[in-house]
């Protein structure tokens, strides 16, 4: 490696993330913003990982998925069953590994025939394989059909939900940096010159969409572990839409475009928290007039990039 | 197999309706290849509106009918005007996003406007049932059937022998040849999304007359259901939307039949997926190669 991984931007990075996390941290443990608060922010950590691993497949790779919500279902609900039994963190560590593993499984069944497709087929076909996947678990009697589990004991603490969101952050991006990120966003620019270069087009496709389902299945398991309660319904095609919402707001293919837009759009929710047939026609006409004024969504794939930044102030001096 | 014919009869009612909206789908993704989400809503917005103007002004099914069809082909017309024309260039998934979004705004206006509880559909058509053997068969099963295979005809007939079913079919095969042969391209589209729009008015209608009972958000999933069998059939062909239809509604009746009512959804998405992996092009669809 001739890189350093000290570099002096990562270091900024870090002192960023524990910056946040210090500032979260102590508004939280010291209930500073009350609880209501709270979970707002819990629930925007959640949706970032959610966020950041959809744009992975969504904005880096080209690949149009509607069916995040059904990995996440799987995560959620391997978590819930498992934790529900080992009530402590290693179960909620075996629940995430598992919740993992059907995802996978589940993700190359999916994507190995239908990542063939184009774009438009690729997204129904997802989408149909969400809700057979919420058919199902509405079916099992493990997961206790229609009405849900509960009881799930509350093990997603501040901590832990942080160090996952950073994680996933870290590996989205190392991802998009590395030499498979570089052909995925080949892939998105133009398939059949990337194809003509003999790039393996379904092996990336493939590893970006099992990448993202990972994450999903992650968030999926760390919602479980907040909310107590988790309900087929709640794993439906709007959380689907919910989350592209996000991906698109920010614009496709910037992962610090998706952090601000989970923030922002967790904020909107809170606010709009009654008023929910507003929240979608919102939500509906966000999407139109984003796609038809600014198709790259508000900060297109720019990063914030703390190396630029550095560099910049270099020059300066 | 008393019951086996009773459920292909079931079946095809059902059938009949979602070819009806399968038929919106198939036109539009023929003409500017672009999944038009909130069809599913406009079908929505169809039994609404009948619903309103059978309650409120007290009119039969057959003008309810043409009400319901002429306002969902406008709304159809304006969609395509506002939302989907600045697009028409776009990729893809651009133009899926902004349907998407306008299917949004459709289900929640609507709720807003109505509120969002089940409204209770008043009986249109009189119910009685009478026997072909040992089958039960009811005259709105019947209305359902003529009233598609009418209109299916009424469409082919103007898909083939009137002048702007040809501009239709220029259109589909290259937009900018048509436009070099004087074809004016924006009124094609409007048009096709007139008579999508109108098609899924009356499937509106015929939803509320079958199932009593109407709510904002059930046009999701009978749409998704009309898309697939529009896939299934072979997207762009009208004989095969009305197959697509037929088929998806009878699959989804025998396994209400003989499995569980609960995977009722999840069949429809196998076959989707099957479909999908085995002859993507669809059962009377043409093989498109991909061009650089």
């Amino acid at each position: 490696m001739s890189k350093k991984i000290l570099s002096k931007a990562n270091l900024c990075w870090m002192a960023l993330s524990v910056a946040v996390y210090i500032l979260l941290s102590v508004l939280i443990n010291f209930r500073i913003i009350s609880s209501y608060y709270t979970i707002t922010i819990y629930n925007i950590l959640i949706n970032i990982i959610l966020a950041v691993s959809l744009n992975l497949i969504i904005g880096i790779c080209g690949q149009f998925s509607l069916g995040h919500a059904g990995f996440m279902c799987i995560g959620a609900y391997s978590a819930g069953v498992i934790t529900k039994m080992m009530p402590n963190l290693g179960g909620l560590f075996l629940g995430v590994l598992v919740g993992m593993v059907i995802s996978t499984v589940a993700a190359l069944i999916v994507s190995v025939p239908t990542l063939r497709l184009r774009g438009d087929y690729l997204a129904i076909a997802t989408l149909g394989f969400a809700e057979i996947i919420r058919i199902i678990v509405m079916n099992m009697k493990i997961t206790n059909g229609a009405a849900g589990l509960s009881g799930i004991p509350k093990l997603t603490t501040f901590t832990l939900l942080f160090i996952c969101m950073v994680i996933s952050i870290i590996i989205v991006c190392n991802f998009t940096r590395s030499a498979p990120g570089r052909a995925c966003i080949s892939i998105r620019e133009d398939e059949i010159a990337s194809e003509a270069m003999g790039i393996n087009t379904t092996k990336y496709k493939v590893s970006a969409f099992i990448i993202g389902a990972l994450l999903a299945s992650l968030a999926g398991a760390l919602f479980a572990c907040n909310f107590y309660v988790i309900k087929p319904t709640q794993f439906n095609f709007n959380r689907s839409i919910d989350i592209l919402v996000m991906v698109v707001f920010g614009g496709m293919g910037s992962m610090t475009s998706s952090v601000i837009a989970a923030i922002v759009i967790g904020f909107l929710n809170m606010i709009l928290q009654n008023f929910s047939n507003l929240r979608m026609i919102i939500y509906g006409v966000a999407l139109v007039s984003i796609m038809i004024f600014k198709p790259t969504g508000l900060l297109g794939t720019r990063e914030l990039s703390f190396e630029k930044l550095l560099k910049r102030k270099e020059r300066k001096s | 197999m008393t019951q086996f014919l009773q459920q292909i009869v079931n079946g095809m009612s059902l059938g009949s309706i979602y070819a009806l909206i399968a038929l919106g789908y198939t036109m539009v993704y023929g003409i500017i290849k672009l999944i038009n989400f909130a069809h599913g809503d406009i079908y929505m917005l169809g039994s609404f509106v009948a619903y309103i103007v059978t309650t409120k002004l007290g009119v039969g099914f057959f003008p309810a009918m043409i009400g319901s069809m002429v306002f969902c082909g406008i709304m159809g017309v304006l969609i395509e005007r506002v939302a989907y024309k600045p697009l028409r260039h776009a990729t893809r998934i651009s133009a899926l996003i902004t349907a998407m979004g306008v299917s949004y705004i459709l289900e929640y206006t609507t709720q807003l406007v109505m509120g969002s509880e089940k409204k209770t559909y008043p009986v249109l058509l009189n119910n009685s049932t009478f026997q072909i053997g040992s089958v039960k068969v009811s005259t709105q099963q019947i209305y359902i059937l003529v009233i598609t295979i009418v209109m299916m005809i009424v469409l082919q007939y103007i898909i083939r022998h009137t002048k702007m079913g040809r501009a239709m079919r220029a259109v589909s095969v290259d937009e900018n040849a048509a436009k070099l042969m004087g074809i004016n391209v924006d009124t094609v589209i409007s048009f096709t999304f007139l008579l999508g729009s109108a098609l899924a008015g009356v499937a509106g209608i015929l939803v509320g007359v079958y199932y009593n009972s109407i709510n904002p958000l059930m046009g999701m999933t009978p749409g998704l259901k009309a898309f697939i069998a529009a896939v299934f059939g072979g997207i762009g062909s009208v004989p095969g939307a009305m197959i697509g239809g037929l088929f998806i509604g009878i699959a989804e009746t025998m396994v209400i039949a003989y499995g569980s009512s609960l995977y009722k959804d999840a069949i429809v998405y196998v076959i989707l997926i099957l479909i999908l992996i085995i002859k993507p092009e669809g059962l009377l669809g043409k093989n498109e190669r991909e061009k650089v």
